[in-house]
């Protein structure tokens, strides 16, 4: 069965979309491949996506991100150059996500290390403790 | 090897984690692609038939409007088949398949409502947040079988 994901790298990694191009293009692998801005859409068989998809990981584990995509690159149903442009719905959720993809990448790339915890919420000072103050002064 | 549906159902970070940490993830994609990659497509553009409302009908009143009952379609069956879930309580920006609040309530009240392993989670939105979103993810899909 044909399948289509896409490869999303984290705007701090250090691999670009073209270079995930270039290294699909330069591999073995039988794919159709499509460049964006954010990453690249890879279609192909099943199988032939799932090893390409391990190799690609292979080069920013931390860094880069797979998702499933529904219709295949270029689809004339939405495609932006065949509905008069705009982003297509499901962009607008990568494109929410990809803010947080920094920290996410930092929080794999640390797994494993000693982190500290999330420290508790600073509670309001009392009026009490900021009379003291002002009779301190 | 565990099925985790994943709320929000188009999620990037959610989807990719559950993969990564070597279960599946159960996400929309999958289901539309099965419907739109058809070799016979019944209802041009989106094959959306008369057919998809009607198994809606499973887990939404008739009366409940058509595009609650057509994107129950497409997430019903996935929540039928999750043996876990990890659901975002604040997603924020949500569109296409996810862009329906009254879908959204019903999933997230079926998915409760079936009795398997659900991890609540917020999304991050500091470093330390990150690094225990990443922590708690990974416990969770650990204690999957």
């Amino acid at each position: 069965m044909l399948v289509t994901k896409y490869v999303i790298t984290s705007s701090e990694s250090n691999i670009l979309p073209s270079d995930i191009a270039m290294k699909i293009y330069g591999s073995k692998y039988d794919v159709l491949v499509k460049e964006t801005c954010f990453g690249v859409i890879v279609n192909g068989e099943e199988d032939v996506v799932n090893a390409l998809i391990k190799e690609i990981r292979s080069l920013d584990p931390a860094g880069i991100f797979i998702k499933d995509r529904g219709f295949p690159p270029g689809d004339p149903r939405r495609c932006r150059g065949r509905r008069g442009g705009g982003a297509r719905p499901g962009f607008y959720m990568i494109e929410s996500e990809s803010k947080m993809l920094p920290m996410i990448s930092r929080a794999l790339a640390s797994e494993g290390e000693e982190t500290e915890t999330i420290p508790e919420k600073k509670k309001p000072l009392s009026i009490k403790r900021l009379d003291e103050i002002v009779k301190e002064g | 090897m565990a099925k985790v549906i994943v709320y929000p159902p188009t999620s990037m970070i959610l989807s990719d984690l559950v993969e990564r940490m070597g279960h599946k993830a159960l996400v929309v994609p999958e289901a539309v692609r099965k419907l739109v990659t058809e070799i016979g497509i019944d209802s041009p553009p989106l094959n959306v038939t008369p057919e998809e409302p009607k198994k809606g009908l499973r887990y939404a009143a008739v009366d409940v409007p058509s595009g609650v009952r057509g994107r129950m379609a497409l997430i019903g069956p996935l929540i039928e088949e999750a043996e876990a879930a990890i659901i975002v309580q604040d997603p924020g920006c949500l569109t296409g398949c996810a862009g329906c609040s009254r879908t959204n309530e019903l999933v997230r009240l079926l998915i409760r409502t079936k009795g398997v392993p659900i991890l609540d989670l917020s999304y991050p939105t500091n470093d330390a947040e990150a690094r225990d979103f990443v922590k708690k993810i990974r416990a969770f899909l650990e204690g999957l079988k």
